[in-house]
């Protein structure tokens, strides 16, 4: 009887689908990301390739967290991937990660790229960076975030909605710095000078900056490479052309700085699988798929950034810490919504 | 002999008579609950205490949030009542040219996603775009100061998207009310002298209203649902706000009471309908059919009539099926290494499942409140339907929390008892997603099949019972065939919905199982939109099927339509 019950139970969880089910081997990960599958597919395939342990990717943006702590020790889940500091933080104060001790990771990444207790690992990292106009934009006219505040600039800045996870980072970043009160002032300031209602995804500020709409654009680095290699539409070359990619506060503080990173789920069934996934993702060979694929900084001193983002030259980047960043999210949400920010100039 | 029901209930002296439902009250209410688990999930989430977002959203942008909200579905509710009626008037009476191609045309835009349309009109009319390039060619102006434009990132195209894609719910509702309309109180109108247009306005129309009113109430709560189109077009909803509560300020409880708010707001609009049209009934008086009159239109008023009828299908179909089309022609390798067959299967597997159940639930439903009624089962039912608008995110973290409770509970129990551990049989399955699919668009099941079944009068119940009928067999033999059309456009609604369904796909699929939606989504969250173009491609095919038959049926249904021929 209980020998048929187990049957009949594996056969129901075969035809559903379920993948928790009989899957005894190490030799999977499963692997919740908020990266698109096709963007992290040649660093997976380069993984299995070596390891032969497989990655199942399921893409989520949104309810990761509550699936993973709802489905509790059953959980398929074995690690995470995400783009933003914030979602890290969340998984790790939601609970739902395990500290991993790994003495790869501690050599491959930087102390403020990691959470200090091991729940989160950074991968590689992004400068929040101004594109602003070769033709309206002398150098040195912008070098710094509080510059984006200053009137000369009314009408002229493009940005996201001041929602979106880069720019909240940005905002905590600013509280940080400046304090509650001084960063509300600053954002005032933007919003002030902002051309058109915040809108549309960091591409769509460059081309607006070619299109005229405005002066600078607020981006991640890596748009500028994606945009200058777009074989496929080469209308994003022009787009690129048209700007120049400016990183600010180089006198002070350095460029803000975002991470994409992994970490471990508490459930997970595949815990050595995961943890070698994540090592992998942190050593040269991926690094450099990182650093040439998507044009981003490696995480890992001494990985050579592509020839790309070498061209525009040697940064410094903000050390403030991105657990600090990930605590003050919130706040800098709210402020968005103090100021009015996504309601646009002259509101 | 008394009602068994009755019969056996002790309670029956200490509670109200009214409050204690009887066999199909009971199973009603079951069976409503079953489906509004999520929903209370929510509500339950909701419980923990979280004032501060309250004090801070009421001091910032909850007034703002509220004022577009009810904007834009005041506009699409108009919008969507002047298209879906106008057109559905116009092809069921008038005779004008191209009639017969938009009698069925005219259902298309239903099957492209609100994210596309988003995406095609904004690609074409900004300020890049190819309208405005052209203009700017034409004319010799230089840049946006030489001219004025209208901000298609505004309130103004959300509505004007969603009315496009949403209408047909209207149209279809509408139409298939004007199909079954006796045509002898249109005659006997015109015989006391009304005008055409009077007796549309007098008597054809209130007698449609009940129709009507379920097509926009289904457009507009699919409009409160509605997240990536505004967040698109950088209009800030309370859907907006809900998911600025849960993703950006980390407070799940703060969402969900908001969520539960919006909930309310819906009950709150329900009822008010309710109320406005309670003690009314629209059966038809007369069962005497014959042959639709149409009135021929001729020279600028046929004209003005295409007209009516080819914008809606131009804008909210062929515009953004050529843009597919052309970016698919390009990108199509793309959709094909992702395992094309595959995902299209698991799209059309999934929503004719949900299609199914849907239907039959919504059946037992519409015939519970018909055959037993008593206030509880009837609010239970009318709270069920409202995950329709309840934000996709939202609903499948209800759907998650207390599946994955009674997963939980079940691996234990066999754990302890057989020793095996049963993983998540539900919340880690497809099964998950088939609840979810069920909690959303139960409203669009049970809407349609209720209102196909308010017009089957009741005098046709009595004398089927009299003739010692059961009420199983006035079901079978009377009801069914004069509701065959109204489960089929139940069917094929959720169907279509089911494909295009984005939030509740994504949350609740098991590892390595991807639909349509769910792929192009992948990309155009990159503004990759292009490479998804032959995924997105497929969803409007595939949707264009059963919209077709429906289109199709509809119109063959009408008793004195020989064959489905025009008149």
């Amino acid at each position: 009887m209980k020998r048929l019950f187990a049957a009949g139970l594996a056969a129901a969880a075969t035809v559903f689908g379920a993948t928790t089910w009989a899957q005894a081997a190490d030799q999977e990960v499963n692997l919740y990301s908020y990266r698109q599958p096709f963007l992290i597919k040649p660093l997976l395939d380069a993984f299995t390739k070596e390891t032969g342990i497989k990655v199942n990717v399921v893409f989520a943006k949104k309810g990761m967290l509550e699936k993973i702590k709802a489905a509790g020790d059953n959980s398929p889940a074995d690690a995470v991937l995400t783009v933003d500091i914030g979602r890290l933080y969340a998984l790790k104060e939601g609970g739902v990660l395990q500290a991993v001790k790994s003495d790869t990771l501690e050599k491959n990444i930087p102390a403020h790229f990691r959470d200090p207790e091991g729940m989160w690992f950074g991968l590689t990292s992004r400068a929040r960076v101004a594109l602003v106009s070769k033709e309206r934009v002398k150098p040195g006219e912008l070098t710094s975030y509080e510059d984006l505040a200053d009137p000369k600039f009314k009408g002229r800045i493009c940005v996201r909605s001041g929602k979106n996870a880069y720019n909240v980072a940005l905002i905590a970043s600013m509280i940080a710095h400046h304090g509650e009160e001084g960063a509300e002032k600053w954002l005032q300031g933007v919003k002030a000078n902002l051309a058109r209602k915040p809108q549309g995804n960091d591409r769509a500020q460059a081309k607006a900056v070619f299109e005229g709409v405005c002066d600078i654009a607020i981006s991640n680095n890596y748009y500028m490479g994606k945009m200058m290699t777009n074989d496929e539409k080469p209308e994003q070359k022009k787009w690129a052309a048209a700007v120049r990619l400016t990183y600010l506060n180089q006198g002070d503080r350095g460029n803000h700085m975002n991470v994409s990173g992994a970490a471990v789920t508490k459930s997970a069934k595949h815990k050595d699988a995961a943890v070698k996934l994540i090592e992998f993702l942190s050593d040269d060979a991926a690094q450099k798929i990182y650093a040439e694929d998507n044009q981003e900084y490696p995480v890992k001193p001494g990985v050579p950034y592509s020839k790309l983002v070498q061209s525009w030259g040697e940064f410094k980047g903000d050390t403030l810490s991105l657990e600090k960043i990930a605590k003050l999210r919130p706040a800098a949400s709210r402020l968005v919504d103090k100021v009015g920010f996504d309601d646009g100039p002259g509101s | 002999m008394p009602h068994p029901a009755v019969a056996d209930r002790p309670t029956a002296r200490y509670l109200p008579a009214r409050l204690i439902p009887d066999r199909w009250g009971v199973l009603t209410l079951s069976v409503a609950l079953f489906v509004a688990t999520p929903l209370i999930a929510v509500a339950t989430i909701a419980l923990t205490p979280a004032p501060e977002i309250w004090r801070h959203l009421y001091n910032t942008v909850l007034f703002g949030y509220v004022e577009r909200t009810v904007m834009l579905i005041g506009g699409i509710g108009l919008g969507t009542f002047v298209i879906g009626t106008g057109t559905a008037w116009l092809v069921t009476m008038c005779r004008f040219p191209g009639r017969g191609l938009f009698n069925w045309a005219l259902v298309l835009p239903l099957a492209v996603p609100t994210y596309i349309l988003a995406f095609v009109f904004t690609d074409q009319l900004e300020y890049a775009g190819a309208v405005q390039g052209t203009l700017r060619e034409v004319f010799g102006w230089r840049d946006r100061q030489d001219y004025w434009f209208p901000e298609i990132r505004s309130m103004g195209g959300a509505v004007t998207v969603m009315t496009l894609v949403l209408y047909p719910y209207v149209y279809l509702l509408a139409r298939a009310a004007f199909l079954e309309q006796s045509v002898c109180v249109l005659e006997v109108s015109r015989t006391l002298g009304k005008t055409a247009w009077q007796s549309f306005w007098n008597v054809a129309l209130p007698l449609a209203r009940p129709a009507i009113v379920v097509g926009m109430t289904l457009a507009m709560m699919e409009a409160l649902n509605d997240f990536g189109t505004v967040d698109f077009f950088g209009v800030k909803t309370f859907t907006a706000g809900i998911y600025d509560v849960w993703l950006n300020m980390d407070n799940i409880s703060g969402a969900a009471q908001l969520a539960s708010v919006l909930m309310i707001f819906v009950v709150v609009l329900v009822v008010m309908e309710r109320m406005a049209r309670r003690g009314q009934r629209y059966h038809h008086t007369s069962s005497k059919i014959q042959a639709l009159p149409s009135y021929r239109l001729s020279g600028i008023k046929a004209a003005l009539a295409a007209v009516f009828c080819a914008f809606p299908i131009l804008l909210g179909f062929v515009l953004p099926a050529s843009v597919l089309l052309s970016y698919a022609v390009v990108f199509f390798d793309v959709t094909l290494k992702a395992n094309y067959l595959t995902i299209t299967l698991n799209s059309i597997s999934l929503s004719l499942g949900a299609a199914v159940i849907a239907v039959a639930i919504g059946l037992v439903l519409a015939y519970g409140l018909r055959m037993g009624s008593g206030p509880l089962p009837r609010a239970a039912v009318r709270f069920a339907s409202i995950g329709y608008a309840v934000p996709g995110a939202v609903l499948a973290i209800g759907v998650i929390v207390p599946m994955a409770g009674l997963d939980n509970a079940i691996d234990a129990f066999s754990e302890r008892t057989f020793g095996v551990s049963t993983g998540l049989l539900f919340s880690g399955t497809v099964i998950a997603i088939l609840y979810g699919y069920l909690a959303r668009f139960l409203a669009l099941s049970f809407g349609t099949v209720e209102a196909g079944l308010g017009k089957v009068s009741r005098n046709m119940d009595g004398a089927a019972r009299t003739l010692g009928a059961s009420p199983f067999q006035t079901m079978s033999r009377v009801h069914f065939p004069l509701l065959r059309t109204s489960l089929l456009t139940a069917g094929l609604l959720v169907f279509v919905d089911c494909m295009k369904e984005l939030p509740i796909t994504i949350i609740l699929r098991p590892f390595g199982y991807d639909t349509l939606a769910t792929f192009v989504f992948q990309y155009a969250s990159d503004e990759l939109f292009e490479e998804s173009a032959l995924g997105a491609l497929t969803i409007v095919a595939a949707g264009l099927i059963p919209v077709v038959i429906l289109a199709l049926t509809t119109l063959r249904s009408r008793p004195g339509h020989a064959g489905g021929g025009h008149p």
